[in-house]
């Protein structure tokens, strides 16, 4: 006892409890999420009952679900919903396929991987305004390097009604596929290398180990990476915003920018939000529900 | 079945030298246990020869047929590992069914049932079919991976200490069944431990590897009698063989530490530096003897007393009789069984009755 002192009787010898120095910690974060993250969020759930307009200093009245029941019947957001679900399916599942692949290309003894995995995670270290920005010039119909490339002439990916969603996606799968490689790798090296000689060994097929002992231990890892990768594809704004303002390509969360800050429909726009938030909670917690079984398993 | 050949098979892995000119011969149907200490190359060599590695030179051979370049499916063994290996999150019967599954075989549904279940009931796993492996104990666990082993009859059952995870009274009791279940197949078995006990009670024959090196073949009982160095003495049999530096005069060992026991008959060793080994059961303690030592420590065993003495320099071990009352620190004099002294070079450490 004279020379090894426990970590919390060194701290009481300078004065601090373990007590003091976890509230130096927790208070603060907790009175910044309370400020930046509660507050808003209520204080928004009420801005959603009244017709309330940031821009101008009319009295603020009550008009009950008037706001949800407007955008629920509104054309415009609904087919901005079904672009966004359809754009949540193209890029998740494309950041999936690629993700993966180079996972599991690159889960093996290959000179200079490491080199290798930090080059490819560089797409999603960039800014996605800086990213948008880039691609922006990558599409450019006149002399952008992809038609020029592909040979495809001039082709208008950005302002093409029916191309300008498929153009942001493929940004963000090139953006972000990387983080579904990132966490699929660390899951196709979690499993233990006497798995796979055990199966050597018991003359099982590449195809079949690959499907009966690798995918289902990695099949968790692959969920967490498909879950954060729907919900930030669902709030997609940047790189779109950046990219196109085609209409037919008009996101859930550009539409809620809009209506926000374009046209200043506080209340509304606060009704939206919240829609969409309880959309995300929805999907999120399906996937939960899977993750879980998978575990369990 | 089937019968195994290594031929100066050597094996590096970067500057590391794990296996030097080994060879090895398995009979069909033989237990072979494979003993030595932490890299010592047991492991290495069961790897060899189920093709998980490639030796740097050398060959194997199964049946007469060279598999240097045959895959560790197209070898047709079985392997059992310490860690068990039991495929995660499937039950026990998709663990067994697996390598039934696998679509090289092509097996019917009702054959592989069929197998599943007679395997099962000779592990006694039947009740444990439907359970997840993540939910076994760990002799749960090795029985359904030695299951999975014995499910599709390979022509040869390799076992990387399958037994030392487990507590001691499992260990027992799995030695036994796996000797049994060896018997009963008729199996030709490469056992690798670093257990000299389990090598003793369940080998047909023992390698002893030293280093990389192998150092001796042999039945348990010329093993353990006749070791052919004195790391092979030491190796073998708990307690080890006792060694002592000495020399042989007119009928007589006398040993560095001055002690003089009689031995008759090995007079062509006189005049030179020996090794006497004399193993624990037969140094006998009794009045009048010889030798004089004092009792260091005492160990009770319940069927005998591991006694160690201290004559001179030298620490001995006897193993007596349970009845036998000693104190720590009394004085006792001791003999030898003169047959069982085996004789070692004292500067090479080799068994001058091999050296010739």
């Amino acid at each position: 006892m004279m020379t090894t002192l426990s970590p919390s009787s060194r701290a009481a010898t300078r004065g601090w409890s373990d007590i003091t120095i976890r509230n130096l910690f927790v208070i603060p974060t907790v009175a910044f999420l309370i400020i930046f993250n509660v507050f808003p969020l209520l204080y928004s759930l009420g801005f959603s009952f009244t017709d309330f307009r940031a821009s101008s200093k009319a009295p603020v009245n009550f008009v009950g679900l008037k706001n949800y029941t407007d955008i629920l019947a509104d054309p415009v957001i609904w087919r901005s919903f079904s672009t966004t679900l359809w754009y949540v399916i193209v890029s998740v599942t494309g950041q999936f396929v690629v993700g993966f692949g180079l996972a599991l290309l690159l889960n093996r003894p290959i000179p200079g991987k490491g080199f290798l995995t930090t080059l490819l995670l560089l797409p999603m270290m960039l800014s996605p305004v800086v990213v948008g920005l880039f691609w922006k010039l990558i599409y450019d119909p006149s002399w952008g390097i992809l038609n020029y490339a592909l040979g495809l002439g001039k082709t208008a990916w950005l302002t093409d009604a029916n191309l300008a969603l498929y153009a942001v996606a493929i940004t963000d799968i090139w953006m972000w596929s990387p983080f579904v490689m990132l966490l699929s790798l660390a899951g196709l090296s979690a499993v233990p290398k006497h798995l796979y000689e055990a199966a050597s060994i018991d003359r099982a097929s590449k195809l079949y180990t690959f499907f009966r002992i690798t995918l289902p231990l990695v099949a968790p890892i692959l969920l967490i990476a498909v879950i954060f990768r729907t919900m930030e594809a669902f709030k997609t704004f940047d790189i779109a915003f950046v990219m196109t303002g085609q209409p037919q390509a008009e996101l859930i969360s550009s539409r809620l920018y809009k209506m926000a800050f374009a046209q200043w429909q506080t209340g509304p726009a606060s009704a939206l939000a919240y829609i969409v938030l309880i959309m995300v909670l929805c999907i999120t917690n399906i996937y939960v529900k899977y993750l879980n079984k998978a575990k369990e398993r | 079945m089937a019968h195994i050949q290594l031929k100066g098979i050597s094996k590096s892995f970067g500057n590391h030298v794990a296996l030097r000119d080994l060879d090895l011969e398995i009979a069909d149907g033989e237990f072979f246990v494979l003993l030595g200490q932490t890299g010592a190359g047991k492991t290495t060599t069961l790897r060899l020869v189920a093709g998980l590695e490639k030796p740097s030179t050398g060959q194997i051979f199964i049946d007469g047929q060279d598999v240097g370049d045959w895959g560790a499916a197209e070898r047709d063994v079985a392997l059992v590992l310490q860690q068990y290996s039991l495929y995660p999150r499937y039950t026990v019967r998709e663990n067994l069914e697996f390598p039934l599954k696998s679509p090289i075989r092509k097996s019917s549904p009702d054959e592989i049932k069929a197998q599943v279940d007679r395997v099962a009931k000779t592990l006694r796993i039947e009740h444990l079919l439907d359970r997840k492996v993540d939910r076994l104990s760990g002799g749960e666990m090795q029985r359904v991976s030695i299951g999975r082993a014995i499910v599709r009859r390979p022509r040869v059952f390799l076992m990387d200490e399958p037994l030392s995870a487990l507590d001691a009274k499992l260990r027992e009791a799995l030695r036994t069944e796996l000797k049994n279940l060896q018997v009963n197949l008729g199996a030709t078995f490469l056992f690798v431990t670093h257990d000299q006990v389990e090598a003793m009670a369940m080998g047909d024959k023992i390698g002893v590897l030293n280093n990389g090196q192998l150092v001796q073949t042999g039945t348990p009982h010329e093993i353990y009698n006749n070791p052919i160095n004195t790391f092979v003495a030491r190796a073998v049999g708990s307690p080890p063989m006792n060694l002592m530096d000495g020399q042989l005069e007119q009928g007589t060992a006398v040993t560095a530490a001055g002690q003089r026991l009689p031995l008759q008959g090995r007079e062509p060793f006189a005049g030179r530096a020996l090794t006497f080994g004399i193993r624990p059961e037969d140094l006998v303690l009794e009045g009048g003897a010889p030798g004089a030592a004092r009792v260091h420590d005492i160990e009770n065993h319940g069927v005998a007393k591991i006694i160690t003495l201290r004559a001179g320099d030298n620490l001995l071990q006897a193993t007596v009789p349970s009845q036998t009352s000693l104190k720590i620190d009394e004085d006792v004099r001791f003999s030898w069984n003169p047959e069982k002294v085996v004789l070692f070079d004292g500067k090479s450490g080799i068994n001058l009755r091999h050296a010739g």
